[in-house]
Parts: C-alpha cells; sequence; structure tokens
C-alpha cells in the first residue's frame, strides 16, 4: 500500500508577530515548524502501514528550506520524501496549490500507484482546510474531511472504513480506495521518534523537483497567476469603546461585581432548594 | 467570462434529516443585506431527499428564490452527489456570489466545487460586505491566527463564493407570510456510481455541545499561568454551574482538550455570560465568543484587547480575584441555605 501524506512548513503561530506598521508578517519573528495537524497525518500513515505494510511518502511544496519538515516527517516514519520548490509556485492560494500538488502526485503515482492521500484538517497559518479536497477533486478520488479514526483498510476489497466528525458527533463511512483524509488532531497521539528514524532523517536527501519535472503542465494555473483569490487589504478591527471598568482593590472589585450579577436576575435565576 | 451573466447572491442550505442547519438561516440574513445593496435576488439553493417541505422556511427567513434538487442519492450529505447537484444548478443559473456555512460539510462542499468550478473561495470568514460599483464580494477573516483581518477578493472569476462561520451573522425575523419562487431541477444519480458510503450517524451530545449550548460559561487564558492554576476555574464553573472552555493558546499547551477552544478555529459561542479570565483578546479569539450577552473581563494588563469587548472588566490578578469569586458565591449559597444553580438553557 502506498501513502502519500501532504504536509507543509509554517511559521509557528502562537509566536508569530505582525509589523503593525505595513500590516504583514514578520516572518523572522516565527520559527518555522511541521504543521502540526500534518504532523498527525504522517503518525496516521505510520499507523496504516503497520497493520497493512507498504509504503509511506510525503510531498511538500515550498522554499528550499521546507526540505525541514520532510526530515521531521522521515523521524515520525515516513519512507520518502519530495519537495517541490520553485518561483513559479510562489503566492500561490489553495486552487493553484491544489493545482501544483496534484501535478506533483501525477508524477509520483507513476513512480508508485498511490491508494491513499492524507493531509492534516488545515494548516495553521492559513487555517482554511480547502487544498485537501481541492487536490481530491484534480485526481478524481473521493474527499473524506475531518477524519477522527481510520477503523479498517481492506486492501483486497480496496476499501476504507472511516470515523468522520459532524458538527455534532460522527459518520462511520466507506470510501473505495484510492481516496483523500483530511484529519483532525484527535485521530492519534504523535509518538516518540525511535532512534533509527532520527539517523534516517538527519541523513535524507529529499526528491527536489521544480515545475521543469512536471509534464503538460499548465503554467497559467500555477502561483499568483494561477490564484483567483488575492487579499485587497489588511486590516486591524476599529477597537469598540469597552464596557464599564471596576475599580477599587480586588475585594471591592469583587463585591461590585456580584451586585452587579445579582441584578441580572433574567440571566442569573437563583435556584433555592431550601423549603 | 461575461461577468454580466453571473446574477444573484446564493446561499447553501444545509440541511441534516429534514432540519435547517442555523448557519444557514443566518446566512441568509446577511445575504439578504449583499442582495439589497447590489439589487438582485437573494436565493437558497436546497439539496436531499424529501426536502421540499423545507422551501417555505427558507423563504421565510428572507429568500426571494429557491433552488432545489430532490433525490433518494441526496439523502446523507456527500461530497462526491452534492456536488454534481449545485454543478448543476450553478452552471444553469449562474449566481455572482454563493456563500455555506463553514461546518465541516459547508466547507468540505465549497472546496470540491470552488476546484470543479475554478473559482475563489474565502474560508471562515466572520464580514462580508459588496464593493457596489464592482460588484466584489468583500469576505473579511481573522488572519495568521491572530491579531489583523484580511480582506479577500476574487476580481477575475464568477461565482465569488466564501464559507462564513457559525453564529457570527444575524438571522432575520421569519416572515411567514412572504412569498418566492421555487425552482425544481432534476438530477440523474445511481447509487451504484457512488464511491462512498455512509453507513451510520452518531449523535453524540459530548463536552462540545454543552459549550455550544452552555448559558454561562468561564473561559480560562495562558495567563492563568499554568495547569495548576487553570483549575480553580473548574472551581468558579461549578459554583455557578458553568462551562469550561480555553483559548487557542491554552489547548495548545494541552491544559483542555481541542473541543474545548474558543475561537476561530474552536467552537463560536454566545452565552449569557462569558467570563473572559486572563486572556488577552486575540482576534481570533472574540471572533468566537463577542456575541455573548454579558462579558465580564479579568486581565492584569489594562491594555489588553479584551476589555475593548467586555461589558464590565476588571483589571487584576485572577489568581486573587477568583478565589474571592468563589468564596462569594459560595457565601451566597450558604446565605439561601440550599444548592444554588444558575439558570441554563431548558
Amino acid at each position: 500500500m502506498h501513502i502519500v501524506v501532504c504536509v507543509k512548513q509554517v511559521p509557528d503561530t502562537k509566536i508569530i508577530k505582525i509589523n503593525p506598521k505595513t500590516n504583514t508578517l514578520d516572518r523572522r519573528s516565527a520559527p518555522a515548524i511541521l504543521n502540526p495537524y500534518d504532523a498527525h497525518a504522517v503518525q496516521e500513515a505510520v499507523s496504516i502501514r503497520e497493520k497493512n505494510g507498504g509504503t509511506i511518502s510525503v510531498l511538500s511544496m515550498g522554499p528550499p528550506q521546507a526540505t525541514a519538515v520532510i526530515k521531521k516527517s522521515i523521524e515520525i516514519g515516513a519512507d520518502r520524501g519530495y519537495l517541490i520548490t520553485d518561483r513559479a509556485f510562489a503566492g500561490a492560494d489553495t486552487l493553484a496549490t491544489s493545482y501544483a500538488l496534484s501535478k506533483a502526485l501525477e508524477k509520483i503515482n507513476k513512480e508508485i500507484p498511490v491508494d491513499m492521500v492524507i493531509c492534516g484538517k488545515h494548516a495553521i497559518d492559513g487555517d482554511t482546510g480547502q487544498v485537501g479536497p481541492g487536490i481530491a477533486r484534480r485526481m478524481d478520488i473521493p474527499p473524506i474531511t475531518n477524519v477522527i479514526e481510520v477503523s479498517e483498510v481492506n486492501l483486497k476489497e480496496k476499501t476504507v472504513l472511516i470515523k468522520r466528525k459532524l458538527s455534532s458527533g460522527y459518520e462511520l463511512i466507506q470510501a473505495e480506495l484510492p481516496c483523500l483524509l483530511t484529519v483532525e488532531k484527535e485521530i492519534n497521539q504523535i509518538e516518540y521518534s525511535p532512534m533509527p528514524n532520527m539517523i534516517k532523517a538527519a541523513r535524507y536527501e529529499s526528491v527536489i523537483w521544480t515545475v521543469n519535472d512536471f509534464e503538460n503542465v499548465d503554467r497559467s494555473q500555477l502561483g499568483l497567476k494561477g490564484s483567483p483569490t488575492i487579499v485587497g487589504k489588511m486590516f486591524t478591527p476599529p477597537r469598540p469603546e469597552g464596557g464599564k471598568k471596576i475599580e477599587g482593590t480586588a475585594d471591592e472589585q469583587v463585591k461590585q461585581l456580584m451586585d452587579i450579577l445579582m441584578e441580572k436576575k433574567e440571566v442569573l435565576t437563583l435556584q433555592s432548594s431550601k423549603q | 467570462m461575461n461577468f454580466d451573466e453571473y446574477r444573484g447572491v446564493w446561499i447553501f442550505i444545509e440541511q441534516n434529516d429534514g432540519k435547517v442547519e442555523g448557519v444557514s438561516l443566518e446566512l441568509l440574513g446577511a445575504g439578504r443585506k449583499l442582495a439589497d445593496k447590489l439589487q438582485v435576488p437573494l436565493a437558497g439553493f436546497l439539496l436531499g431527499s424529501e426536502v421540499k417541505p423545507l422551501a417555505k422556511q427558507v423563504i421565510a427567513y428572507g429568500a426571494d428564490e429557491v433552488y432545489m434538487v430532490d433525490h433518494p442519492v441526496l439523502k446523507q450529505y456527500r461530497t462526491e452527489s452534492y456536488m454534481q447537484g449545485v454543478m448543476l444548478l450553478v452552471e444553469k443559473y449562474k449566481p455572482e456570489i454563493i456563500l455555506y456555512g463553514a461546518t465541516p460539510n459547508g466547507k468540505d462542499l465549497a472546496s470540491a466545487v470552488a476546484t470543479d468550478l475554478v473559482t475563489g473561495l474565502t474560508a471562515d470568514t466572520t464580514m462580508l460586505d459588496v464593493d457596489v460599483d464592482s460588484r466584489l464580494l468583500e469576505a473579511s477573516r481573522p488572519a495568521f491566527g491572530g491579531n489583523i483581518m484580511a480582506t479577500i477578493l476574487c476580481k477575475k472569476h464568477r461565482p465569488q463564493m466564501a464559507t462564513v462561520r457559525p453564529k457570527v451573522m444575524k438571522a432575520l425575523e421569519p416572515d411567514s407570510s412572504k412569498i418566492g419562487k421555487i425552482i425544481e431541477e432534476s438530477i440523474d444519480l445511481k447509487e451504484e456510481n457512488m464511491r462512498t458510503k455512509v453507513l451510520q450517524i452518531v449523535n453524540d451530545v459530548t463536552k462540545k455541545a454543552n459549550l455550544a449550548d452552555a448559558h454561562v460559561i468561564v473561559c480560562g487564558g495562558k495567563g492563568m499561568g499554568d495547569v495548576q492554576n487553570f483549575q480553580i476555574l473548574y472551581e468558579l464553573a461549578d459554583s455557578i454551574g458553568a462551562t469550561v472552555g480555553g483559548t487557542r493558546d491554552v489547548v495548545e499547551a494541552g491544559w483542555l482538550p481541542h473541543e474545548l477552544q474558543i475561537g476561530q478555529t474552536g467552537e463560536t459561542v454566545t452565552p449569557k455570560i462569558y467570563f473572559a479570565i486572563a486572556l488577552s483578546g486575540a482576534i481570533q479569539h472574540v471572533v468566537g465568543m463577542k456575541n455573548s450577552d454579558l462579558i465580564i473581563a479579568i486581565n492584569k494588563d489594562p491594555n489588553a484587547p479584551i476589555f475593548d469587548v467586555a461589558t464590565y472588566g476588571i483589571i487584576g490578578d485572577a489568581l486573587e480575584i477568583v478565589p474571592k469569586l468563589i468564596e462569594q458565591f459560595k457565601q451566597l449559597r450558604n446565605e439561601k441555605g440550599g444548592e444554588m444553580s444558575y439558570a441554563r438553557k431548558i
């Protein structure tokens, strides 16, 4: 079984800073990491391989230094990695990104036929979750988003049984292989990497492709040119005035707050059980 | 592409088991404003099996037209069958704007449809407007997981599409006397051609549902210091019958599970009372709670943006204030001499 996991290098949004003058991202301010959801995607591929055998490839698009997230994926347990990197890909929105990745997947599929693609639910820098389903449409395979469990893979029947999270609960889906999954964090726990993986990762050289390595590529669908959405403006919303400040010592503040809350009878209904 | 062929604002009406999702009604409210500005009809489009009775409700909540595809294969949501229905409608009637609720199914459908239509899709928007002259949809959302909004435009492709966060827009008061047009299209779908099957749907009433329905929420931030200190928020919550939630930072630190995260990538909540404790109020958090009725913020930093949206602000150390607050509630309970709890949604 050949699983391809799509991974992205992202700035750590917990630490990121915005330049208040230009409203742009100060990329130097944040370390680049493997998108946390993608780490769970790689981990899930490792679990599936443990039960069913096979090979895990990871695929990323980004600048040359994005090979770091491929190494990280190999630490978790992936077997091989591909990075597509080219100025032609720069400035891509979700539509152009899914096009570039699907061209790479087409090429990988010729090397070893792909049975399953796994992506993280979304990347923490864009928070869109649109690239996974986009890839699935371009490959003409079913997308199954918000996956919380891969219950069973049946290689003989070429089917997979999946739990997909819904707004209130989950659904059990049977899908034909190949298919594409996007996974939630709760699907698994990232395990500690065994030493051989660490050594392999440190020495691993990713396969690197540029746009020239693709066949029948329509350059007008790549990068900024191939992106229908553009950022019109960035802004900090006007700050609302805010409410009443409760001043004084801690004891006075608490007392004032209690008085306010006790007045809100329509909200706070006191239910005394005392007869 | 001739843009003049594309007219009208369309809302995806998401239904489960014949019940319309709240976000679809909210989007009819938001879409009404956009359609009026552009002077075009507002339409809801509805897919499913035996969903015709829902058209009336869609019209009552603001739609002028309802486009419908009704077929047994559409009984349960599946990307492959639903997107065929949407493609059929959109290619025939060419709306200029399509909005979907940012639910698991709405996001899934919109992403697939955008790829096949080759058009732009903005994810998880929280503000919507149109520029009347250019007829451009201005879809804004918090960006970089943080304190800034980005307005996304789609200038060269139609339709313009966006998914919109639930509970951010306001539904209109339904008007059952409102009259609208119902347009039905037939579709040729065969179950044996489907590559996915929904075997079972399990409705799970978990903590997540509690958070969405809670009347009182105590939400803590990273300012609580550590996971031990965070526990006093449970004590506060217990004393007033509240549900505990947390910010993205708190969830990423592992103090709380993800289903208790409030904000852009977590839950959107609208309780009667929201205690925002030791959290700064990053935009990605505020979009998930600002529609709460009464917001009480406690924070050491007088400049914390949470005070801008708070109804009442206490500048002070949560670790000092919260225990005193718990003490007060306990005392109140003792004075009244019985179990005391505050009203929850019944």
